[in-house]
């Protein structure tokens, strides 16, 4: 058993673990659970040690790292194939982070601990295995293997509206992967294996254009597959207009299981398009790019726009999601160099800053029992140390230089600028309407008259810096000094914008 | 093969049928509390029969009983999943039909008559061994006597099905004037030498069509199946989602593979020189049929309409993969009744144990069931999520071997109806479990289950979660179970 399994599947052993502890003690169970993704966080980081920058990956399974590759199903040459590389490896490691760090987040869970826990550990397992599959056959299963925890962790344990919420995310995300699945099933079909001549569920087989069949070298057809795939996508990342799902199910989750879903899940979706549409369909991709820039220009004006308008913290922060994944959308949309890479480092970037930013809005959550951003007021005043914190996570998001969220949206614009001039000055407005609204929320949540209401609401405690703190240092850390980020990813996105740029 | 030596090719039904007059002579034996031992002796009978069938597979494909009959791997097959879900019925049965020795005699025969239509070949045959089975399924429907629910249901299905038998019987007669034979092979061999008159054929077709449709509850020859399937006790209600419903099936492949499509490479051509679309009718009513059963099951409120009208569209799905005419559909349909049978038996156990204690059938009885009874729940959940198609469960790997066939055949619009109809599952399948695990609960006494009823939960649940990880067992025996004789 390599690396990858290893960290992959240590958290499904866990939750077999955890469902083994008796009921009542719900110390063990969540001791236990914050032990259990530990291991795999100190495994993926020592790999991070382990992982050559010079191997690109993409396509080519020789340069793929940590490779695992054995038959499954022998008769429908479905294979567990596993590997890394700098598209994923940055996501696989950010998962493993952001997991521990939720499970401490949802310490203070006390309804069905043992249920919350053993789910919660099913849906790591998921999503480490969407990050690491080369077989598509295995990423199909792992991209579906997280919608029931999800479903489960958001109904359940959920707001007052967590029964819609839940469903309503279940049924969008599931639309969209049903899509996937036939294009799995149309590409499974058309596409030889170049060893055994058979059909092949190999997605590096896939991306080599020589094997496809003369049906799936059609134009249409191309353009059909590429569009159906995209929209499974799009639903997570989530795309306008497929983003109804995201405030609600964003709102009503508990607060660990809203970091998880803005942290990873929606860059499960761009992610899917840098690994599988892009080098797969490269010839649709380069055609309707135009249409993905705008795409991702209408993400991210239409959701500062709509995050300005919240009155609820936690809506915001899900808006603002919608707003920052635009950013993502636009920097891939480019084929350059800085823009992929920019889209790229967004992804890690905002995996942390609103992975902080839920964090908050949970700490606050918890005192007041409420998230209106009118009914705070002064806070600074009350809880000094929190403020502090959360004007880290806000300027973050806001783009402050020194922070990666400016690296980030600084290289999209670099790229995207040489390539959609007017796209890109229309979407630099997104900035300015951003920074209105974070900072008009910074003002009335935390300076201003004290509510006295609030006048001895508790600080902030040890086991919610222990989850800001690293959170925070990483975002100045990489923001100021991004290379150990850049250099994970930079060769394999030169391989992909070169095998794109191939295309005739 | 003559009538003698076609005995040894009949094992099974033999078999089942001494012991079908074993069990009458013993219920007239055994004093009332002790009838259960009936139930006890029909299971092991069944158990035995599986061997029995086993040993089938490795005899050489052959016509037996002047081809009545025939003897292949599908019928093998389909006997073996016939026997396996009349032995899970009656494992579900022992608890509540303990002094009813009569109750498991008529299932052994129904058995036997499923055995029947999948070893068909003679269209004589198919209407002996669909009204056998049909028959023993009307005094089942009624069983109790005393339920005007049950009573209803058993007088509607008797209307329906003499009405869709009578139908096929007259599409029968239309084939035996075109070709002059009853036997399914010749059949096709005067078809392809003497091609029909198309009009004719083509009412032959949608009148063949009718009465078998009838029996695997195809739209637009549904309607009997929710009354039945309320009204009828709901271990029978079970036993009729799976056993009959796959017999019925195999007759729609025998008669697809020889009237209307040979098996093999011939199949383009013959299709073509009928200039009837058959692949593109039964696409229709393959879709109608699975969107019908999933609109119409949002919208229940009773457990067993609601399955009722899943098990509709689970045949919708089946449908589907015939469609493209191909080895591979068959095959995907095999593999499907193999899983549907664990999550769906899986489900209505669920159903059977807890709303006895519940004492309703309703769906919103079943709030708070995860918190009531945590096993129950959980399997119930995982049966359900099967029955969607979510992976890692079984039922994800069927619907993925009918999808493949689908899109191998480059139906992709059909195929792209099909998984529209999973998402709309979806929203009915999940409305119970919410039911179950999302609501807030007033009501937190236990339900226990005993130990019997967990242990038979157990063995439906394995299979759902084993199959949905590792399947190239099941895999392989469906690849080698269509072995068609011709």
């Amino acid at each position: 058993m390599g690396l990858i399994s290893l960290v992959t599947f240590i958290p499904v052993f866990g939750a077999i673990i955890v469902l083994l502890i008796p009921k009542q003690n719900e110390k063990a169970i969540k001791i236990a659970s914050a032990v259990i993704t530990f291991i795999p966080f100190v495994i993926a980081s020592y790999m991070w040690g382990q992982f050559n920058f010079t191997l690109s990956g993409v396509n080519n399974e020789a340069t793929f790292q940590f490779v695992e590759h054995t038959k499954w199903i022998q008769a429908y040459n479905i294979e567990y194939f596993v590997g890394l590389d700098g598209l994923s490896f940055p996501m696989f490691w950010l998962t493993t982070f952001i997991c521990f760090l939720a499970i401490v987040a949802s310490w203070n869970i006390n309804k069905a601990v043992k249920g919350y826990f053993a789910l919660f550990l099913l849906l790591e397992t998921g999503m480490l295995g969407v990050f690491v599959s080369l077989d598509f056959f295995l990423f199909y299963i792992f991209w579906e293997v997280m919608l029931l925890p999800m479903y489960f962790l958001i109904g359940i344990w959920g707001g007052p509206r967590r029964e819609y919420a839940a469903i309503k995310f279940f049924l969008y995300t599931l639309l969209g992967s049903v899509l996937m699945l036939i294009v799995m099933l149309a590409l499974y079909f058309n596409v030889k294996d170049p060893i055994t001549g058979g059909h092949t569920f190999n997605m590096l087989y896939m991306m080599d254009q020589s094997n496809h069949s003369a049906w799936l070298k059609g134009v249409d057809v191309r353009l059909v597959l590429y569009i159906m795939l995209f929209i499974g996508f799009a639903i997570k990342i989530p795309v306008f207009p497929f983003h109804t799902w995201l405030p609600d199910a964003h709102v009503e989750a508990p607060t660990a299981i809203s970091v998880i879903l803005a942290g990873i899940l929606l860059k499960m979706g761009t992610y899917g398009i840098f690994r599988i549409s892009y080098p797969i369909f490269p010839d649709v991709a380069v055609k309707t790019s135009y249409m993905l820039a705008i795409l991702g220009v209408i993400n991210i004006l239409y959701g500062a726009f709509v995050a300005m308008a919240q009155k609820d913290l936690k809506k915001l922060v899900a808006y603002s999601s919608v707003s920052h994944m635009g950013f993502v959308l636009l920097g891939m949309s480019t084929f350059t160099d800085a823009g992929m890479n920019g889209a790229m480092f967004q992804m890690v970037s905002h995996g942390m800053i609103t992975a902080m930013l839920f964090l908050l809005v949970g700490v606050i959550y918890d005192r007041a029992h409420h998230r209106e951003i009118e009914g705070f007021g002064g806070l600074a005043i009350s809880m000094p140390i929190y403020a502090g914190v959360a004007s880290v996570a806000f300027f973050a998001a806001m783009g402050l230089p020194g922070m990666t969220g400016f690296i980030a949206e600084a290289m999209v614009f670099i790229g995207s600028f040489s390539v959609y001039r007017t796209l890109t000055v229309i979407a630099a407005l997104g900035i300015v309407i951003t920074a209105s609204y974070v900072l008009w929320t910074v003002q009335r949540v935390f300076l201003g008259k004290l509510n006295p209401k609030y006048a001895t609401i508790p600080e902030i405690n040890g086991r919610e810096l222990f989850t800001l703190v690293p959170l925070g240092a990483l975002v100045i850390l990489f923001g100021i000094y991004p290379m150990p980020i850049l250099n994970l990813m930079r060769t394999s996105m030169t391989h992909l914008t070169e095998l794109i740029k191939m295309v005739p | 093969m003559d009538n003698l030596s076609s005995l040894s090719y009949f094992v099974p039904e033999l078999f089942l049928s001494a012991a079908i007059l074993v069990v009458i002579v013993l219920d007239l034996l055994l004093k009332k509390e002790q009838k259960i031992w009936t139930g006890i002796v029909s299971a092991a009978v069944l158990v035995i029969s599986v061997f029995l069938i086993f040993q089938q597979y490795t005899m050489p494909a052959s016509e037996i009983f002047r081809g009545m009959l025939v003897l292949d791997s599908m019928a093998a097959f389909i006997k073996l999943i016939a026997a396996v879900s009349s032995l899970i019925i009656i494992l579900f049965s022992l608890p509540y039909f303990d002094d009813k020795s009569e109750y498991y005699v008529l299932i052994l025969i129904t058995t036997l008559g499923m055995f029947l239509m999948g070893a068909v070949n003679d269209i004589l045959m198919i209407i002996i061994a669909m009204e056998l089975v049909g028959l023993m399924s009307y005094v089942l429907t009624g069983f109790t006597k005393r339920n005007i629910k049950s009573n209803e249901a058993s007088l509607k299905y008797i209307l329906y099905a003499a009405t869709s038998t009578g139908v096929m019987a007259f599409g029968f007669s239309y084939l035996y004037g075109l070709t002059g034979e009853t036997n399914l092979i010749k059949i096709q061999q005067a078809l392809m030498t003497n091609p029909p008159h198309q009009v004719a054929y083509f009412i032959t077709l949608i009148l063949i069509l009718a009465g078998i449709g009838y029996k695997v509850a195809m739209v637009p020859f549904h309607f009997w199946l929710p009354d039945v399937y309320e009204g009828a006790p709901t271990t029978i209600t079970a036993f009729f989602s799976i056993g009959p419903k796959a017999a019925g099936m195999a007759v729609l492949i025998r008669f697809f593979t020889t009237v209307v499509a040979h098996g093999s490479s011939q199949a383009a051509a013959f299709l073509q020189n009928l200039q009837v679309n058959t692949p593109q009718l039964l696409a229709v009513l393959a879709v109608l049929t699975m969107t019908f059963g999933n609109v119409v099951a949002l919208r229940q409120t009773n457990i067993k309409r609601l399955m009722a009208y899943s098990s509709i569209a689970h045949a919708g799905y089946m449908l589907m993969a015939m469609v493209v005419f191909s080895p591979q559909g068959y095959k995907a349909v095999l593999f499907y009744l193999v899983v549907y049978m664990f999550m769906n038996f899986g489900a209505f156990w669920v159903i059977i144990t807890i709303s006895q204690k519940l004492g309703s059938e309703e769906i919103d009885a079943f709030r708070g069931l995860g918190y009531r009874s945590p096993y129950a729940a959980v399997a119930m959940a995982v049966f359900l999520f099967s029955l969607t198609g979510l992976p890692p469960l079984a039922g994800f790997i069927g619907k993925f071997y009918l999808f493949a066939a689908v899109v191998q055949g480059g139906w992709y619009v059909l195929a792209v109806l099909g998984v529209l109809n999973s998402v709309i599952s979806l929203y009915y399948y999940a409305y119970i479990v919410k039911q179950m695990f999302l609501r807030t609960v007033e009501e937190q006494t236990p339900v226990p289950i005993n130990l019997y009823e967990g242990v038979v939960l157990t063995m439906l649940l394995v299979p759902t979660l084993l199959f949905g990880v590792y399947w190239s067992p099941l895999l392989r025996i469906t690849e080698i179970s269509f072995n068609l004789l011709y």
